[in-house]
């Protein structure tokens, strides 16, 4: 199968949507080509199972390799392992919901479907790029549709919001490229090539200045503590479909990148600085849950349920066991669907009662079943129950901590499984507020879901539900890959 | 005699024009508007041939130098100042003495083609202040504004000032080597404490040339008084030249002393870069805050700069080509919103957006190119410079330069900002674009995307390097 497909359709589609009339073609158009990604997702998640159930064990596959600024030894070399697919699914899942959600956007549609898909292809590019200069062109692609998005159509402090994302990105990506440098610059091959790079043994001197640079710089578009705090803001303010682009994927690529680049590349940077990664995540973790026990507007305790979410799957890279890695990636895939189902709803609660604030709803069940039902499910979902994605990331991610028999880990782990009691309090009580009780007067008359924010709930559901009854296919994609990366820290140990 | 005609093509080209264009002055009767028609249509054909024999030679004793990269720089210039003569349509067509302002646009753009082929102090020197003079005239167009005579008195007193510098410089080292050749002086040079003073010399005359820190008073003063015209002339043409000159002297004449230029460099690009940003910050005129930033930008062509290398080279020479592009479709933009309004203030852009969206876009995607944000041009070229001015291994300095993008991300994201998100009642009206302007704004705009995702324009350059 041909990757570059994955960057040239939603291209297409972007190009496509600036030639179009009128608003409603626009946005046929961008669910078409969410639609086919989509399909292009699927087909592409069964001929890799079906490559590597011939034996194929390369470490990528479908890789392709064009020339691109020879003169730096630069080329456009893409492939995919286990987690790119995942990610690459979890993409198309999302940036179909996201799509379906905005359908009623009237204020620019154009230029917003525009940017919507111009995100989805940054994202698309990162998850498949085997070069860190594309990879790193990739992630400032992705930056400044994020910018444009919260500023144009956000709500509330949106002018605050885009600056500090985008300022906070952008100083990520300064690290990123100062430590991507170093890397360049450190053998006499002079490449960019994550292939190349992972079979060169990178001196350790230069692994102890880059790794921090790089896990840093990637840490931030994941949300690393302390550099989380674009999230609540960011989140909040943005747009729906904004929103769940940004928890969904953007996120992810920090963390993505954090995997692939930095503990691939330098496992003895990440022993190094496994055990910082370790305390900065747990704080993120229980910070995280503790401060959205305060919150009262539905965003915010979403956003800061994602720093604590996301602080997992710090933890799980941290871990630096086989276990926990595969728990890590499956939290970026569970999280990722999770809390795009929620801001999703959240956006569809909003749009009805023009509120955010969970004390001034109630009773919301009683007239739109199906989207407290939706708003039930992610809850859950986010509180790790199990049968549903959460369960199933998060305990792994446990069971690979316990690996390590010391104190200290131990004291991480615990500390880290006493979030989802937390978790468990706030969001029950947020939900509980929203759907349960009397309903508050002026709700009457609420419609409920209508079928493209139905279809959109439906696409995530099948994800988060898919992954929590029958985790196997996805562990069975990630574990591989994972295993790949161990065996180099291993040998190291 | 065949040699004077391929090698010295680029400066005869120029001189016909200008010679014609001193014809049809004298000869009157022809509209402005045809007049305009005729200059471009002759600048294109500059432009255009400027791609045909290219050889490498000497002349006058090696006096005059050529290769392919150094016409290819020239291209880079022609090109400018074609778009320079087509952005600015509707200003020069109402303007009593538009072939003047081309004459005088042509003569310094012929002396800063003596001055990068250059091939010694003498022909430098005299060829420099061709460059100049006639810049500080076209400050002055603006004949009916006092801010603009102001301007012009500025930079002709501190250019007189940093020729006077340079001139002590040139005179000390041909007493030291007994040369003015740049060919025969790096043998003679040597690092005495004499040698040291004559090189600070040189340096701050350039510096002053390129508005290198702290060297740059001059340049927002002037930038905000000259017609629009003549500050994207400064700023892009008479910039990128300098540029390309002081490179090639550094590469050439100085390398038995690049210990000391190198250090130098690193202290006032990191002087350069900061101040520029830190006082882009705080600007409401357009043209002020685009001085401030191309003064940023020169702090980052010096990281390129400073690798002493033939990828360096390159980097200088794709970065300039870029920052023509992004920096004139952002004057471009200015300069058409002013002309019809006389609003020159970031505030007044506030809603722009709904009223102007072809305008809103291609300031945008310049803005994102000087911020160097992906897929424009400008991330390709601010990266490369960054590259190659890592293989030095100076962390510091790399580190500082990437740190910098930042903040200059957040003032060219205050104006975009203002274009896109503000809300205005009294947003700045439909602006009628000349249709010139539109093409070549769509020009410029062309070239922020492709100039970068072509990477064999890159290659071709370095093939040149």
């Amino acid at each position: 199968m041909n990757l570059t497909l994955l960057i040239l359709l939603p291209l297409i589609t972007a190009i496509a949507i600036l030639l179009v009339k009128n608003a409603t073609q626009v946005k046929w158009v961008a669910l078409a080509g969410a639609s086919a990604q989509f399909i292009l997702a699927i087909v592409l998640l069964f001929a890799f199972n079906k490559e590597r159930a011939n034996g194929n064990v390369s470490q990528m596959l479908f890789e392709l390799q064009y020339k691109w600024f020879p003169a730096w030894n630069i080329s456009f070399h893409i492939g995919i392992d286990g987690i790119s697919v995942a990610m690459i699914l979890l993409t198309a899942f999302v940036v179909v919901a996201g799509v379906l959600v905005s359908w009623n956007i009237t204020d620019k549609t154009k230029e917003f479907y525009f940017l919507l898909i111009l995100l989805s292809l940054g994202a698309y590019g990162f998850f498949i790029s085997l070069d860190l200069f594309i990879l790193f062109f990739f992630l400032e692609i992705a930056v400044i549709p994020k910018y444009l998005l919260i500023g144009i159509w956000g709500s509330g402090k949106k002018e605050y919001a885009a600056n500090k994302l985008a300022l906070m990105l952008m100083g990520g990506s300064a690290l990123v490229l100062v430590g991507m440098l170093g890397l360049y610059f450190s053998s006499s091959l002079k490449s960019f090539d994550l292939m190349v790079l992972s079979k060169l043994h990178i001196p350790t001197e230069v692994q102890k200045i880059c790794f921090p640079l790089l896990f840093v710089g990637f840490g931030v578009f994941g949300a690393l503590f302390p550099f989380h705090t674009w999230v609540p803001d960011g989140h909040s303010s943005a747009p729906t479909a904004g929103s769940m682009f940004l928890a969904g994927i953007s996120m992810k690529l920090g963390s993505y990148g954090c995997l692939r680049v930095a503990i691939s590349l330098m496992p003895e940077g990440a022993m190094q600085y496994a055990n910082i990664i370790i305390v900065l995540s747990s704080i993120a973790i229980l910070y995280g849950a503790f401060a959205t026990m305060m919150q009262k507007d539905l965003k915010y305790i979403n956003a800061y349920s994602s720093v604590s979410h996301c602080g997992l799957i710090f933890l799980g890279l941290g871990m630096l066991t086989k276990t926990a890695m595969t728990g890590a990636v499956m939290q970026m895939v569970s999280h990722g669907l999770m809390t795009a189902l929620f801001f999703a709803v959240i956006g569809m609660i909003y749009e009805r009662t023009h509120t955010k604030q969970v004390n001034e709803m109630g009773g919301l069940l009683k007239v739109m079943p199906f989207i407290t039902t939706v708003l039930f499910i992610a809850g859950l979902c986010s509180l790790g129950l199990p049968g549903l994605s959460g369960f199933v990331s998060e305990m792994t991610i446990f069971v690979g901590s316990w690996e390590h028999t010391d104190t200290f880990h131990r004291i991480a782990t615990i500390a880290a499984c006493m979030s989802i009691v937390v978790t468990a309090v706030y969001i029950l009580r947020a939900i509980g507020q929203t759907a349960m009780g009397p309903l508050k007067a002026g709700y009457e008359n609420l419609q409920d879901a209508r079928w493209n924010e139905k279809l959109a709930a439906i696409v995530l559901l099948i994800g988060i539900v898919a992954i929590g009854f029958a985790p196997f296919w996805l562990t069975d994609l990630i574990n591989p890959a994972t295993e790949l990366i161990m065996q180099k820290i291993s040998i190291i140990k | 005699m065949n040699d004077l005609f391929t090698l010295m093509k680029s400066e005869l080209l120029v001189t016909a024009i200008i010679f014609i264009l001193l014809f049809l002055k004298i000869g009157k009767g022809i509209q402005n508007d045809k007049l305009l028609t005729i200059i471009q249509f002759l600048l294109l054909l500059n432009l255009v041939f400027g791609f045909f024999f290219n050889e490498e030679g000497s002349l006058f004793g090696g006096m005059f130098y050529t290769n392919a990269l150094i016409v290819f720089q020239k291209n880079v210039l022609n090109l400018g100042v074609l778009l320079i003569s087509m952005l600015f349509a509707n200003w020069f067509k109402k303007s009593e003495h538009m072939p003047e302002f081309f004459m005088l646009m042509l003569s310094a753009l012929l002396g800063m083609f003596l001055m990068i082929s250059s091939g010694n102090f003498l022909l430098f020197y005299l060829s420099l202040e061709l460059a100049t003079i006639p810049v500080a005239a076209m400050v002055n167009f603006d004949l009916e504004k006092r801010i603009s005579s102001e301007a012009a008195m500025k930079m002709i007193l501190s250019s007189a000032f940093s020729s006077g510098i340079l001139l002590f410089g040139i005179s000390l080292i041909y007493g030291i080597t007994g040369t003015i050749s740049f060919t025969e002086m790096p043998a003679l040079l040597h690092q005495s404490p004499l040698m040291i003073i004559v090189f600070v010399f040189l340096f701050a005359a350039f510096a002053f040339k390129l508005s290198i820190v702290p060297f740059h008073l001059w340049t927002a003063d002037v930038y905000e008084g000259a017609p629009f015209a003549a500050t994207s002339f400064l700023s892009v043409i008479s910039k990128g030249s300098v540029a390309f000159i002081f490179m090639a002297t550094l590469y050439k004449v100085f390398q038995p002393m690049l210990g000391l230029w190198y250090n130098m460099m690193m202290l006032l690009s990191i002087a350069t870069m900061i101040i520029g940003n830190l006082f882009a910050l705080r600007q409401q005129s357009i043209k002020r805050f685009l001085a401030f930033s191309s003064i940023a930008q020169v702090g980052f062509i010096l990281v390129g700069m400073s690798s002493n290398s033939t990828s360096g080279t390159a980097a200088v020479v794709y970065f300039i080509l870029i920052y023509t592009f992004s920096n004139l479709a952002a004057f471009g933009v200015a300069a058409a919103i002013a002309y019809q309004t006389g609003k020159e203030k970031i505030d007044d852009y506030k809603g722009l957006y709904q009223t102007n969206p072809f305008l809103s876009w291609v300031m945008a995607l310049a803005l994102f190119s000087l911020a160097g944000i992906p897929p424009t041009a400008g991330f390709f070229g601010k990266l490369f410079l960054i590259t190659s001015g890592a293989s030095k291994a100076n962390y510091f300095f790399i580190t500082i330069a990437a740190l910098n993008m930042i903040v200059s991300l957040y003032y060219y994201l205050k104006v975009v900002r203002a274009i896109f998100m503000d809300k205005n009642e009294q947003a700045i009206e439909k602006i009628n674009i000349h249709p010139t302007t539109k093409f070549a704004l769509l020009l410029c705009a062309a070239g922020v995307i492709f100039v970068g995702i072509f990477s064999w324009i890159y290659d071709y350059i370095q093939s040149l390097a």
